[in-house]
């Protein structure tokens, strides 16, 4: 064999990726790549794939894809976390070496953070926002498509790393030295950083996109504080996408090009400067908790009324918090790093910015309470979900203005209480949220809906191994249990906490488990939503069938107070949606584009080519891009006209159309 | 088409292309965050020299000077296809767009000679955490304006092809914003990286 082919091979399969349990996750991997190529080949699907999904501009498709991806990832980063727990299980574990325990954490947070929650989310705003306000799509649908790709191939980069290369072993925030080159030498670290980049340039595309539309798509009558709850946390949301990651761009470039093409930024020779790392990071880091609560806040908005079948208490004041929460959220991100050495006067100040979010947050707890006092509760699961989130999300709260007290600081710092407090906050809000949230429009994306009791069941596991896992961590913490620790001498009396911690963990598995087939056994005996409207709901998208047609709105309709639909309803005059066939018009839809997948693909590969430091791969790569973008520039014709036949025709059928 | 005053402007008389308008103005705002990062990369980084030279000891204000009025002269020119455009004067408005694209494309190479006379002087990005800061700052608006260069030649293109379509007219609208954006980032370069690096 020739020289350079064994360089080849070692580069490519260093000795941490083969592993026995990695190189059997790849047999596994490539049998059931194989099995779903050669289902989609007897099937003659790939044609199907290609035209309904692969290169969709539809809203509701690419919410759904979203949805299934982050999905995936859910599972993913729930075995890195299992493995965690494992390890963790008794004192002195060796179930994993150090090296790959680091990859684990490092893996888990990132996929948890950029690659399940904030697409699905994503999905959740792209399934509902367009219908709430009454549009028939986003502002930029190819736009929207080339956001969705670049985060499919953005993960997908980031998970081959654990089978080809290595995964990076940085910690979710990946800070510097340790990220550089002189310590990092191998691929993994590459993998972090253009994975993300890949896939931040995604969501500020994302953030665009739903703050014009919300800005400039919404129903005539829908004015700013008509709009839906959620409507309004999905425009924060993209404020906040929009100044957040810009910094982190930077951050993840200036390493980039410490690493690749020998800048110090963050070296220690040279005078780089590792904190300025950290500053950047967390400029985007913290607006991005919020980034990662807003939505869920938003969906309890919507939840919490439609079960207790209530208007929302304290409207403007839902809107004021949010409003102030993005605000304050930008003053916030030394409170990471006290032990900076900033001095007392700029701890203090990011102390008290801190403490000051707890009070809109309060806001919104009780406003939440206050809608279900008197209301005509049903216990549905999206309703449980937030009844766990209530209790769940106040102690995380009150740990986080624990943290944000200074001098206490100084002993929780890096410790296991930051691991509960943050696990805490983004499990029992943004998770419970999300899944409410998939639970509640699950109908409006596909047509039928989950079925209840196994949705409860999901729900009392995933919520009594939350309580389990991370209640005990708090104590780890306060007894001195650091973070990211690969084991732990015995004798320090962690054992029973950790033990606790591990078996809530996998009793979370359980629940994710029962979920998974709660979704497959539902899709095997469907339970039709009929109506459109089956959680008798009270904003626009219940307005409409289930799932709704490739046009949303074949009238668009007129907005006169909140929950519109709920007042329609009210006065008896839900026929308003329908049409008459003399009103019928054409309708101007986008036209499906492969551009945007091509675009991601490019992307994909230059980004390979700058892991593996291969620059005729990169530029390759870049030329793709280049060539998708200048096509994308020259296309002209992206819209087609359904004509009103075809309109009148689908809402027949649909049973929308007065006699 | 003339355009008759007190109504609005071609690339806002359609209210889709209305929305691409707003769309890049938001983009703007992400661009002005991506510069505010590194701006503040580049003053801190300022003093931090090692063992390179300071700011004073290779900034030379002459060429930099030159840049600065080629550039700016060049955010005249994108207004005169602009208002060509707005006219409805095809041919104008092609030609004061490739003034444009030349006078950008004279800015990057003199941008580019500065940068290559640094580093054939030893002043490479990795001598110095000052360095990196000033070329990345620079050299990232240095790669706008090139990305703007090839944009407005996919634009001459499309106006040759097409001639003054509505979408035209609006991309037309965005890729002036978008230039003089760029102008507006060079006046701070050059007042915060160079005028302030000579007197120091």
């Amino acid at each position: 064999m020739r020289p350079w082919f064994i360089h080849l091979i070692k580069l490519l399969f260093p000795p941490q990726v083969l592993l026995p349990d990695i190189v059997g996750i790849d047999i596994g991997l490539t049998l059931s790549a194989l099995a779903i190529a050669l289902y989609l080949t007897k099937a003659r699907r790939w044609g199907w794939l290609w035209r309904e999904w692969l290169t969709t501009v539809d809203h509701k498709r690419i919410g759904i894809m979203y949805i299934i991806a982050a999905l995936i990832m859910l599972f993913r980063g729930g075995v890195d976390a299992l493995m965690i727990r494992s390890q963790l299980i008794v004192p002195e574990a060796h179930f994993m070496g150090a090296q790959q325990y680091d990859e684990v954490f490092t893996t888990h947070g990132t996929v948890m953070i950029f690659f399940m929650a904030m697409p699905f989310f994503f999905g959740l705003f792209n399934v509902a926002v367009p219908l709430m306000i009454g549009a028939r799509d986003v502002a930029f649908p190819r736009l929207n498509a080339i956001s969705f790709w670049l985060f499919a191939f953005g993960a997908a980069l980031f998970n081959i790393s654990f089978s080809i290369g290595g995964s990076p072993s940085a910690g979710w925030f990946s800070y510097p030295p340790y990220s550089e080159l002189q310590f990092n030498p191998g691929v993994g670290e590459n993998y972090y950083l253009l994975a993300l980049q890949v896939s931040g340039i995604g969501s500020i595309a994302t953030g665009i996109n739903f703050l014009v539309t919300i800005l400039k798509l919404r129903a005539p009558g829908m004015t700013l504080m008509k709009m839906p709850l959620f409507v309004w946390s999905a425009l924060v949301t993209s404020t906040l996408i929009l100044f957040a990651f810009p910094p982190l761009t930077v951050a993840l470039g200036l390493t980039m090009l410490d690493r690749l093409f020998g800048a110090s930024f963050f070296t220690l020779a040279h005078e780089g400067m590792p904190m300025m790392y950290a500053n950047l990071f967390w400029i985007f880091g913290h607006p991005e908790v919020y980034i990662l609560i807003m939505p869920a806040f938003g969906i309890f908005s919507e939840v919490v009324p439609t079960f207790s079948r209530k208007p929302l208490f304290g409207y403007e004041a839902m809107v004021i918090s949010l409003l102030a929460i993005t605000f304050l959220s930008y003053g916030v991100w030394v409170h990471h790093f006290f032990e900076m050495g900033a001095g007392p006067g700029v701890n203090v100040f990011f102390g008290l910015s801190t403490m000051l979010i707890a009070i809109p947050t309060g806001v919104k707890m009780f406003n939440w309470l206050f809608t279900m006092w008197g209301g005509r509760i049903r216990l549905s699961v999206p309703m449980l979900w937030q009844l766990g989130f209530i209790p769940t999300f106040v102690v995380g709260g009150a740990s986080g203005v624990m943290l944000a007290a200074v001098a206490a600081d100084y002993q929780y710092h890096n410790s296991y209480f930051v691991i509960a407090h943050f696990h805490n906050v983004i499990v029992g809000g943004t998770v419970f949220g999300l899944l409410s949230g998939m639970y509640y429009w699950w109908p409006k994306m596909f047509g039928w809906k989950l079925n209840e009791r196994q949705g409860r069941w999901a729900f009392a596991f995933f919520f009594t191994g939350f309580w389990l896992t991370f209640m005990p961590q708090y104590f780890l913490g306060l007894e001195g249990m650091t973070r990211r620790m690969a084991s732990y001498p015995p004798g320090l009396g962690w054992g029973g906490l950790n033990a606790m911690s591990t078996i809530g963990a996998f009793i979370m598995g359980v629940g994710f488990a029962i979920l998974v087939y709660n979704i497959a056994w539902s899709r095997m005996h469907p339970e039709w939503d009929t109506t459109g409207d089956p959680w008798d709901g009270r904003t626009l998208e219940w307005s409409l069938p289930s799932p709704a047609p490739a046009y949303n709105f074949a009238r668009i309709p007129e907005v006169h107070e909140r929950d519109a639909w709920w007042a329609m309803k009210q006065r008896g005059e839900t026929d308003a949606v329908k049409l008459s066939p003399d009103q019928v018009e054409p309708i101007h839809v986008p036209k499906n584009t492969p551009m945007p997948i091509c675009l991601a693909v490019s992307f994909f590969v230059g980004s390979i080519g700058m892991v593996f430091a291969w620059h005729w791969m990169a530029i390759l790569g870049g030329l793709g891009v280049v060539a998708a973008l200048a096509y994308g520039s020259l296309e002209d014709d992206t819209d087609r006209e359904l004509d009103p036949t075809t309109v009148l025709n689908t809402e027949k059928r649909l049973g929308r159309v007065h006699p | 088409m003339n355009n008759p005053i007190g109504s609005l402007p071609a690339e806002f008389e359609n209210t889709h292309e209305g929305v691409k308008i707003l769309g890049f103005w938001v983009f703007l705002a992400t661009d002005v965050m991506l510069f505010a990062s590194l701006f503040a990369v580049y003053v801190v980084y300022r003093s931090r020299v090692a063992l390179g030279p300071t700011p004073a000891q290779i900034f030379a204000l002459g060429p930099v000077l030159a840049e600065t009025l080629i550039l700016l002269t060049s955010s005249f020119t994108v207004s005169l296809s602009l208002y060509a455009a707005r006219q409805s004067r095809l041919k104008s408005a092609i030609g004061w767009l490739v003034v444009t694209l030349l006078l950008g494309a004279s800015f990057v190479s003199l941008e580019i000679r500065e940068f290559v006379k640094d580093v054939l002087a030893g002043h490479t990005w990795h001598q110095s955490a000052f360095l990196s800061g000033f070329f990345t700052l620079v050299g990232t608006h240095g790669s706008h304006v090139t990305f703007g260069i090839g944009w407005a030649v996919l634009l001459t293109l499309e106006l040759v092809l097409r001639g003054l379509t509505v979408a035209n007219r609006r991309k037309l609208f965005t890729f002036a914003l978008y230039w003089h954006f760029l102008d507006i980032v060079w006046i701070f370069l050059f007042s915060v990286v160079y005028l302030a690096g000579v007197m120091t």
